[in-house]
């Protein structure tokens, strides 16, 4: 088990914590917490082996905010000295001072055992930034080298971004916790031509909760099987005839289906959207709160969890941004909406979900920000004795075999969504039989879910994901995971994308 | 000196310290000192509130090697001399352990801003104590009025200073701010939209924007349900500046020179010369526009597919990117201008839209069309083809229907399907270019934009979208 970074505790964290609170009692707050962060973050871009970007950074930082009279106040600095943080708190009063002449509904949070000093760790091997840029850069440099083999890749490229997030938490209840996690996220891409078009294709690997083990071990993600065979993929798809639009019966793997999760589920169980706090930015959800209990999400096959636990997850984490421990919890049972994903503020108003708990879903993406509630891992969980992807091709006789994301767009309300994916094999009868290129599948949320048939079993469930989830004003991203396994849906709609454009 | 790192040790010493300190052949130094505040509100009450302040540092160090120049970029908070020392060693080491720049040029050299010994700018909670309370009535008679408001102001000062080891000393203030409101139906049922950026907010009325919302919605009484399909379709400017945006960041001239983008010439080459938009379309940036002015230097912490660390503290002047309809510039460094035979064109951040000939406002759009779509604003807007640029994205707060010149109903949302450069060929008529606010981008983004109003004759209405 990995352990804290010692740079990161030899810093003054708790002298600034205890002055900051204690500056903020003085104030007389209701409520305060102080954050104080480290992001190590590194990105590595090779274009056709040339090493092209090569960045750096290291953020520290704190925050404090506060709860007083019955308005948040927040404010954050960079100055690591007990007069900053003093200072700082006493920003946070004076905004709260500010909202509080219009706020008309005093803020409150739901209650939450107090955790006393606790540590929590990620599981990973290799910290990435053990590993020297120099030996990060010529694996790239070889991955690109040995796309560019392929007669149809005129170019490639290979990126990774490596973060190590170490943050201490300290709030006036008592809770004390400090933690840390690390996470990577490498992209392979061939780019190629042919007659009439141009198109890339990428390899089918996910941003993860893991270190550098990730981009070397073949048990992990099979990188030579997917960097030998994406050249000719990538030429097959050149060549392919573009999709006839109409509609088709899909079998999606994970690594495209868990973008439509993260769009049309993740998102719409979030109670703060539900309720109207992101209705100005990322928008509401069709999922509303009088709908719990009722509203049919999907088809009886779906079971949808929260989870902000599970090993390797980019949501994962021992406590989150309010002290509150994270847990994992039923979102759509049998194809039935039963629960959200909740911060403090909004388990209070709604004291009726999880026990009038928070389940643990509120995060900042940095010391500058304040905590929004934020999604937990939201996966689609397998039928226990499923069917094989083989198995789910074969009920097929008319219709689409789609791997990898590619773009994505859905309603403010999560309704109406457009996906493509990086392949598309038309099924014929049960069998595949090439790739057709232009596709897009266009759906509503919930007779997309409604249509689905048959999940499969837990040997095609992938864990997939993102790391830069948008939300909130300001604006702040967040890494999530998405595991679902391959799974069948009748009747969707498919686009055209040629078409679409008017050629 | 007054320092805003909070301290005693003010940006122009970071700077010089870190030149000092580097054992680089060369050096760059940028220190950015950031202050911000921000109010947010949902439900007609204040939710999320804050003020932050950050200094960030970013150290490029430049190591002659054998094969040429090799660079190493690092960059992190720093508010002390020590912080500073630890990213030059870091960016030192990374520079003596890279490979040889591909990018490399000489660097630009002896250039002084004449503010550059002023201390930054800020901003703070006080830039909205005209806003607030105005704000706080404007809760008042939306409630009153059945209304509900959601919505954010943000304000952000960024006072930059770049150093170099060549004898540059540039300073640069950069205020950005916006308001940004959407109104409601107390049943949730219907939605409208207002938002405009601002330089200091002296020029943001919150009544008048709850006013205005009053009355969209209230065109919202009559509501009409129209199928997909293609129409005679009003963009409004902030909707020009949404598809603006992204045709503008698309535009890098290494992906088209590599043949991946709407701006590449096949089999090689890029389509500069080329006649890709209406001739009466010209789309520049420049750095002195007024009302939108910003950096009028380059600054590049990493080298990039499009930006280069050896342009750092290059002039930026007015760039026309499409002059009389044809492709004239494409966002580009002195290495890309190299290989593709161009004048050398860095990214500016600001964009304008012209249309010569291009007259009057939305509401004279509206007037002249017999039957069609007024739109207010964009939303997820993202690319599904780059040989087109085709987009999709859904319309929200707002779609209306235009009857004889007049408003006359509210219509259901749509997904649409396009490509905002063939937009630029197939639009019929044209605004005057007023300052705009993307919706999507604006915020967080790309604020500075002034666009036209345009109307498209057959926008692609892919589905309707029943969100509202």
């Amino acid at each position: 088990m990995p352990e804290i970074d010692p740079s990161f505790t030899a810093l003054p964290y708790r002298e600034l914590g205890a002055a900051a609170l204690g500056r903020a009692q003085e104030l007389g707050v209701s409520h305060a917490d102080f954050r104080f962060e480290r992001i190590k973050h590194q990105r590595l871009v090779v274009r056709d082996a040339v090493l092209q970007t090569a960045m750096d950074a290291d953020d520290v930082g704190f925050a404090v905010r506060v709860i007083h009279r019955g308005a948040w106040g927040f404010a954050s600095g960079v100055v690591l000295t007990t007069d900053e943080a003093r200072r700082v708190a006493e920003s946070a009063v004076a905004v709260a001072e500010v909202a509080a002449e219009m706020t008309a509904t005093p803020v409150e949070i739901a209650p939450e055992p107090v955790y006393a000093d606790v540590t929590w760790v990620s599981s990973y091997d290799v910290d990435p930034f053990a590993v020297s840029v120099a030996d990060k850069a010529a694996l790239l440099v070889d991955w690109t080298e040995r796309l560019r083999r392929g007669a149809a890749v005129d170019h490639a490229t290979a990126s990774v971004g490596q973060v190590l997030e170490t943050k201490y938490y300290a709030d006036s209840a008592g809770t004390v916790t400090t933690q840390q996690r690390v996470r990577v996220d490498p992209e392979v891409e061939a780019y190629g031509a042919g007659a009439d078009t141009f198109d890339s294709m990428r390899t089918l690997n996910y941003p993860v909760g893991r270190g550098w083990e990730y981009l070397t071990q073949q048990s992990l993600h099979d990188w030579d099987a997917e960097l030998e065979e994406i050249p000719e993929l990538l030429a097959e798809k050149l060549k392919a005839p573009s999709v006839e639009p109409g509609r088709y019966d899909l079998v999606i793997h994970p690594s495209n289906l868990w973008l439509t999760i993260h769009e049309s589920i993740g998102h719409a169980t979030e109670l703060d959207r539900a309720l109207g706090y992101e209705a100005n930015y990322a928008g509401t959800s069709f999922a509303t709160y009088d709908q719990l209990g009722t509203l049919q999400y999907g088809s009886g096959v779906m079971n949808v969890t929260g989870d902000r636990t599970v090993e390797h997850g980019l949501a994962t984490i021992g406590y989150d941004d309010e002290g509150v421990q994270t847990q994992s919890w039923d979102i759509v049972k049998d194809g039935v909406l039963v629960g959200y994903q909740l911060d403090r503020p909004m388990g209070h108003l709604k004291p009726e979900l999880n026990g009038g708990r928070s389940n643990g879903c509120a995060y900042a993406d940095s010391p500058g920000h304040i905590p929004i509630q934020r999604m937990a891992n939201v996966s689609l969980q397998p039928a226990p004795d499923g069917p094989s992807t083989e198995e789910l091709i074969s009920r097929v006789e008319h219709g689409l075999f789609i791997l990898g994301d590619k773009s994505w767009s859905i309603d403010m309300q999560r309704f109406n969504f457009q996906f493509t994916g990086q392949r598309f094999y038309r099924i014929r009868n049960g069998e595949l039989v090439g790739q057709v290129r232009d596709a897009a599948y266009q759906a509503t949320t919930t007779d997309f879910w409604g249509a689905m048939e048959a999940v499969g079993g837990p040997q095609t469930w992938e864990l997939g994901g993102a790391s830069n989830c948008g939300k909130a004003q300001p604006g702040q991203v967040a890494p999530v995971s998405h595991g679902c396994p391959t799974s069948l849906f009748r009747d969707i709609r498919i686009l055209n994308t040629t078409q679409e454009s008017g050629r | 000196m007054s320092a805003s790192t909070g301290h005693g040790v003010d940006p122009q010493s970071l700077v010089e310290h870190a030149l000092a300190a580097s054992m680089g052949d060369d050096c760059v130094v940028v220190v950015r000192d950031s202050t911000s505040a921000n109010l947010r509100w949902a439900n007609n009450t204040l939710t999320t509130n804050g003020v932050m302040h950050g200094v960030h540092v970013s150290v490029v160090s430049y190591v002659e090697q054998a094969g040429g120049v090799c660079t190493g970029s690092v960059s992190g908070s720093a508010t002390t001399q020590a912080d500073v020392d630890a990213l030059v060693r870091a960016a030192d080491a990374a520079a003596r352990a890279a490979s040889p720049a591909d990018d490399a040029n000489p660097l630009v050299r002896d250039r002084t801003s004449p503010d550059w010994s002023d201390a930054p700018a800020e901003t703070g909670i006080g830039v909205y104590d005209r806003v607030a309370p105005a704000l706080g009535e404007a809760f008042g008679r939306a409630g009153d009025g059945g209304r509900v408001l959601y919505g954010f102001v943000d304000h952000r000062v960024t006072t930059t200073y770049l150093g170099s080891t060549t004898g540059l000393r540039l300073r640069h203030v950069q205020p950005t701010g916006h308001f940004a409101c959407t109104g409601k139906t107390a049943d949730l049922r219907t939605s409208a939209w207002v938002g405009t950026a601002t330089r200091d907010f002296s020029d943001v009325d919150p009544l008048a924007f709850e006013a205005e919302l009053a009355q969209r919605l209230a065109w919202g009484q009559r509501r009409v349900d129209l199928d997909a399909g293609r129409y005679d379709t009003i963009l409004p400017p902030t909707a020009v500046a949404d598809l603006a945006i992204y045709a503008y960041w698309e535009a890098g001239a290494r992906d088209a020179w590599d043949g991946q983008s709407v701006y590449s010439r096949r089999p090689t080459g890029t389509r500069i010369g080329e006649s890709i938009a209406r001739p009466e379309v010209t789309l520049r940036s420049d750095p002195a526009y007024p009302g939108l002015e910003c950096a009028p230097f380059e600054v590049v912490a990493a080298s990039s597919q499009d930006s280069s660390v050896f342009d750092n503290g290059l002039e930026l002047g007015p760039v026309e990117w499409i002059r009389g309809g044809e492709l004239a510039a494409l966002r580009q460094s002195r290495h890309t201008a190299a290989l593709t035979g161009q004048p050398v064109t860095p990214s500016v951040d600001n964009l304008v839209l012209e249309v010569d000939g291009g007259a009057g406002s939305v509401e004279d759009l509206v007037a002249g069309t017999e039957r069609g779509l007024l739109l207010t604003c964009l939303w997820y807007i993202r690319t599904v083809d780059p040989q087109t640029l085709l987009l999709t994205g859904l319309t929200r707060d707002g779609v209306y229907l235009v009857e004889g010149g007049e408003i006359t109903g509210a219509v259901n949302n749509f997904r649409w399907n396009e490509s905002p450069v063939d937009l630029l060929r197939r639009f019929s008529h044209a605004s005057a270019t007023v300052p705009s606010f993307s919706r999507e981008w604006g915020d967080d983004y790309f604020s500075r934009t002034a666009t036209p109003a345009l109307r498209v004759p057959d926008f692609n209405m892919s589905s309707v979208s029943p969100a509202n």
